[in-house]
């Protein structure tokens, strides 16, 4: 499953990064600390958090990333936009809570 | 083969940019891709540190056939306690960067769960040295 079709079947925006909706999102993680993401994430792991900062990007990059989902209809920051074209990892939106995405998320990865 | 970086205290804008510069390095070096893991999550953890905490800082980077070892060198505030500050949860950290998603006392931890040696050595009101090594062999018997 890619990022576009979780976009597609989770209903969400696509801020940024559209050149990296094709890579493959093999699970995700959800927390508001950088240093859990960093420390516990794995590679093509789509990340839920409300962080919108250009750290998040850091990150997503250094981590190899698939995405990053932004929760209760919070907007990248303009830096972090740009980031994320560059690094070609797409920032996508919900209106949902973390708590609510992560377990649509979930049964769209485990059904899939 | 050895490189150093700067590191700025308090310009977030650059925070892991050190990090992914190693990062690039240590990939075009064809290294095992577990180990070039384990060094990017200990070399952010400190260039982070350097960047909430201290004034200035720097990375060396040094890469020879058996390991590849990071020493951060900071002019800052120093670390009163090692002990204290390697436990997790622990930072003293500001609210406003721990809002950011940074101070939740898990940077030292990461760093010795990720890193096969670390050592730091502190004074307090001068500043503080990091040193991280990762085995390039023990690695390799891994996979």
């Amino acid at each position: 499953m890619t990022v576009k079709d979780v976009v597609k079947a989770l209903n969400l925006t696509v801020y940024s990064g559209s050149d990296g909706l094709d890579k493959p999102v093999n699970g995700g993680y959800t927390s508001d600390l950088l240093s859990d993401v960093m420390g516990n994430a794995s590679e093509g792991m789509a990340w839920i958090t409300l962080q919108t900062h250009k750290n998040v990007m850091a990150i997503a990059s250094l981590k190899d990333l698939s995405a990053v989902i932004l929760v209760n209809n919070l907007q990248p920051l303009e830096d972090t936009q740009q980031y994320s074209n560059q690094e070609q990892i797409p920032i996508v939106g919900t209106t949902l809570s973390a708590f609510e995405i992560s377990g649509r998320l979930h049964n769209l990865l485990n059904s899939s | 083969m050895k490189t150093q970086y700067d590191i700025e205290g308090g310009n977030f804008s650059k925070a892991g940019f050190a990090s992914s510069e190693v990062k690039r390095m240590l990939k075009q070096l064809n290294l095992d891709i577990k180990l070039i893991k384990r060094v990017v999550v200990a070399m952010y953890e400190g260039e982070v540190n350097i960047v909430v905490h201290a004034y200035h800082g720097t990375a060396e980077v040094d890469v020879s056939e058996k390991r590849i070892r990071i020493l951060f060198t900071d002019r800052g505030p120093g670390i009163k306690d090692i002990d204290q500050a390697m436990q997790a949860g622990f930072s003293t950290a500001t609210e406003k960067i721990r809002e950011m998603g940074f101070g939740a006392g898990m940077g030292l931890p990461n760093i010795k769960a990720h890193a096969d040696e670390l050592n730091i050595s502190s004074t307090p009101g001068k500043g503080t040295q990091v040193e991280i090594i990762c085995y390039i062999k023990k690695d390799h018997q891994n996979t």
